[in-house]
């Protein structure tokens, strides 16, 4: 039997890696995709509590969830595209002019 | 016709406006005319005003008339109010009466000064506020009056400003004036803490209602207060060093303010209190002290003193000795008559040595002038005439006024007092007659290129000083021992409700029980002593100033350097109030308040260079924040719970 544990110790897991994946990782895009990961964690226990507690509103928030999801994804890319272009690499240690 | 007495103040207001306002665009002879015909109605209304106070019983003549209703917080109430008794109707006739002749006299003598209309603005600005002072009811409004002559003062004696001399001595008069009307502000206060109301009347009746003893603490403390604020405005001994140097002004201005009104104000303020000043004989004493002091001090600084104006200075100063000695014995009604015709004949021989200067193209130095009398016939006799009046040769106006000082602090000081005053009277026989003998007897010491342009004064100078001549020959007849008038129409105001036999001081009328005439008699010979010698020395005798200057070389020095008082409040005071400052400037100024309030931006700095480390420009770092932020705030909450 699968239980909202599970589903919450999954989602917890997703989301630490979600964190850790951005704290270390160097390539622009990598940490993009691990962002994804972490909203997508939050994404499940939303799921997971919708079902558990019988309500409507955590799905409902899923979708509000995704929606912003993508447009970040879209702005998001274009940036890395940008700074790309401009200093071809996507090595966020390359990228710290906005310093003192 | 009492009514009329706010016209009084309203004509100098009106001229002072009028030329203030739009005097530069306006003719001289406009300017000039305006502010002469502004003091002429005025004096003319004072005239009236003295007429229908004459209409009125002797006890019974004190008006008192308000304009308007001007502070009331509480229970302090101060109204614009003027009060008309035979005192200030006598001071606003002095006050309007020399001021009109000075007036006259300055159309000529600053005819070509660029100043023109600003003169004539200030002067009567100085008209108005002294006519305040003296009609004032109220300790506050007469405080208005006697800063307003003050600012006048300081106007006036910096008139020309250019000359750093005269804006330095215009500083001077104002700063000492600032240490006198501190303790006469304080005054103010103590008497309102006291009587709660600063209306003359009031004060004076509550004095004798509620029984202050004679001797009492506070009263004596009230009086000493508004004395310091007189020693300042009257220049007495220790703040008279500011008048000497306030000659840098034009002579009329001398002659009207430094001489014949502004500085007797403090004459006037004392016998306007002499209900406080009788319940307080230690005060008294210390005014007669003062007084005498002054009176022979500043003599023999007049002794020795080369320029013109000098000289007259300190005979001011002396002369208001003498009215200090007077009021300080209990002698009112002596010192006001002394100031009356101290008035008249100061102001004419200040305006003849104005018409000196004038005649000599602005020389002072008595040792380039000499031999004049014939240059300058009416001057000559004119000064001649103030001069008698002064050294106190009978029948002239200062014989009265200076006889009665001297009798009185006899009869009621002691004869310490009297034989200070005679000393004194002494030595202003005989640098009177010295300054008369230097400048118009003798060999022309003139340099050739002023006696070129040697000339008697126009006729608007010579008038007013035939005017104060006569008025210095007839000014003491007021006041003749036995039937003297002046005595009697001021008698209300100083033998008031008062019955001074608890404070041991006599005021009233009476004169004493000595001997008059013998009196008389040995001050008429003490002037002609003095007199003798300065023509034994300056005529007969011409080098004989110089032998006995050498021969005494120290105090000879010592008096030409005017006891070094000047220099010794430089060190005292000057230098270390200067130094104060500039220890305030140094460390309280610039070291704790610039300190404090640049510190506050430095520290803002410092943490700033320590916090904007944490701007690395890596994202890494940032987002470590972030989920540090997020761990705590989390941690907090499961805690909280």
């Amino acid at each position: 039997m699968i239980t909202i544990t599970h589903y919450i110790t999954l989602s917890a897991i997703l989301f630490t890696i979600g964190v850790i994946g951005v704290l270390i990782r160097r390539n622009a895009i990598v940490i993009f995709m691990c962002i994804e990961l972490m909203l997508n964690a939050v994404n499940l226990s939303f799921v997971a509590f919708a079902h558990y507690l019988n309500s409507m509103q955590g799905q409902l928030f899923v979708f509000f969830t995704i929606t912003v999801a993508a447009a970040e994804a879209a702005v998001g890319l274009a940036i890395i595209v940008a700074v790309f272009r401009n200093k071809e690499t996507v090595n966020i240690d390359d990228i710290n002019i906005m310093k003192w | 016709m009492l009514n009329t007495v706010a016209l009084v103040l309203l004509f100098p207001l009106i001229g002072t406006i009028i030329n203030g306002l739009i005097g530069k665009n306006l003719r001289k002879e406009t300017v000039g005319c305006i502010a002469c015909g502004a003091i002429g109605l005025s004096f003319l209304v004072s005239i009236v005003v003295f007429f229908g106070l004459l209409r009125f019983p002797p006890d019974a003549r004190l008006f008192e008339k308000t304009l308007f209703s001007w502070i009331e917080s509480g229970s302090f109430k101060a109204a614009f109010a003027l009060q008309v008794d035979p005192l200030s109707s006598l001071m606003i006739l002095i006050v309007t009466g020399v001021g009109f002749l000075i007036h006259i006299y300055s159309i000529g003598y600053m005819h070509n000064d660029k100043g023109y209309h600003r003169y004539f603005c200030y002067m009567n600005l100085f008209t108005f506020s002294m006519l305040l002072l003296v009609l004032s009811n109220n300790f506050l409004l007469m405080f208005i009056g006697w800063e307003a002559v003050g600012l006048c003062s300081y106007l006036l004696i910096g008139f020309w400003f250019e000359k750093k001399s005269a804006s330095n001595a215009a500083k001077k008069a104002f700063v000492v004036n600032r240490v006198g009307d501190f303790g006469f502000a304080l005054g103010i206060m103590l008497i309102f803490l006291t009587f709660h109301t600063i209306d003359f009347t009031e004060v004076f009746s509550s004095v004798s209602n509620e029984g202050f003893h004679a001797g009492s603490f506070t009263i004596t403390l009230i009086t000493l207060l508004l004395f310091m604020g007189a020693t300042g405005k009257s220049a007495q001994i220790p703040l008279y060093t500011w008048l000497p140097d306030a000659m840098e002004g034009p002579t009329p201005v001398s002659a009207l303010i430094h001489a014949a009104t502004m500085v007797t104000a403090g004459v006037y303020m004392i016998a306007r209190c002499n209900v406080l000043y009788v319940l307080s004989p230690f005060t008294m004493t210390v005014v007669a002290s003062i007084g005498a002091a002054t009176a022979l001090f500043a003599a023999t600084i007049g002794l020795v003193q080369n320029d013109i104006k000098r000289v007259l200075a300190y005979s001011t100063i002396s002369q208001l000795g003498y009215m200090f000695l007077a009021c300080g014995v209990g002698a009112f009604t002596a010192g006001i008559f002394h100031l009356m015709t101290h008035a008249f004949f100061k102001a004419l021989l200040f305006l003849g040595s104005g018409s000196v200067i004038h005649a000599l193209s602005g020389e002072q130095d008595m040792r380039k002038m000499g031999g004049l009398r014939h240059q300058i016939p009416i001057t000559y006799k004119t000064f001649l005439i103030g001069t008698v009046a002064i050294a106190g040769i009978p029948p002239f106006a200062g014989f009265f006024s200076k006889d009665e000082i001297l009798l009185e602090s006899l009869t009621r000081g002691n004869f310490i007092y009297w034989s200070i005053a005679s000393l004194a009277a002494l030595f202003t026989a005989f640098y009177m007659f010295r300054l008369l003998f230097m400048t118009f007897h003798g060999k022309s010491r003139v340099d050739h290129h002023a006696a070129e342009h040697l000339h008697e004064s126009p006729k608007n100078m010579t008038l007013p000083l035939t005017i104060l001549a006569g008025l210095s020959f007839v000014g003491g007849f007021l006041g003749i021992p036995g039937a003297s008038a002046i005595n009697n129409f001021l008698a209300p105001v100083f033998s008031s409700h008062i019955h001074t036999e608890m404070s041991g001081i006599h005021t009233g009328s009476q004169h004493g029980e000595g001997h008059p005439y013998l009196m008389m008699v040995i001050s008429t010979a003490i002037a002609i002593a003095g007199i003798s010698l300065a023509y034994q020395m300056y005529i007969k005798k011409p080098d004989l100033p110089k032998r006995l200057s050498e021969r005494f070389h120290i105090f000879y020095k010592l008096l030409l350097n005017k006891y070094y008082i000047d220099e010794i409040y430089d060190v005292l005071f000057v230098n270390t109030t200067k130094k104060g400052s500039v220890l305030l400037w140094k460390y309280i100024d610039a070291g704790m308040i610039d300190g404090s309030v640049n510190g506050i931006a430095r520290l803002v700095g410092w943490f700033s260079n320590v916090f904007r480390l944490l701007q690395t420009g890596y994202v890494r770092n940032y987002a470590f924040y972030i989920v540090v932020g997020c761990i705590f705030i989390i941690v907090l909450t499961i805690l909280g719970k």
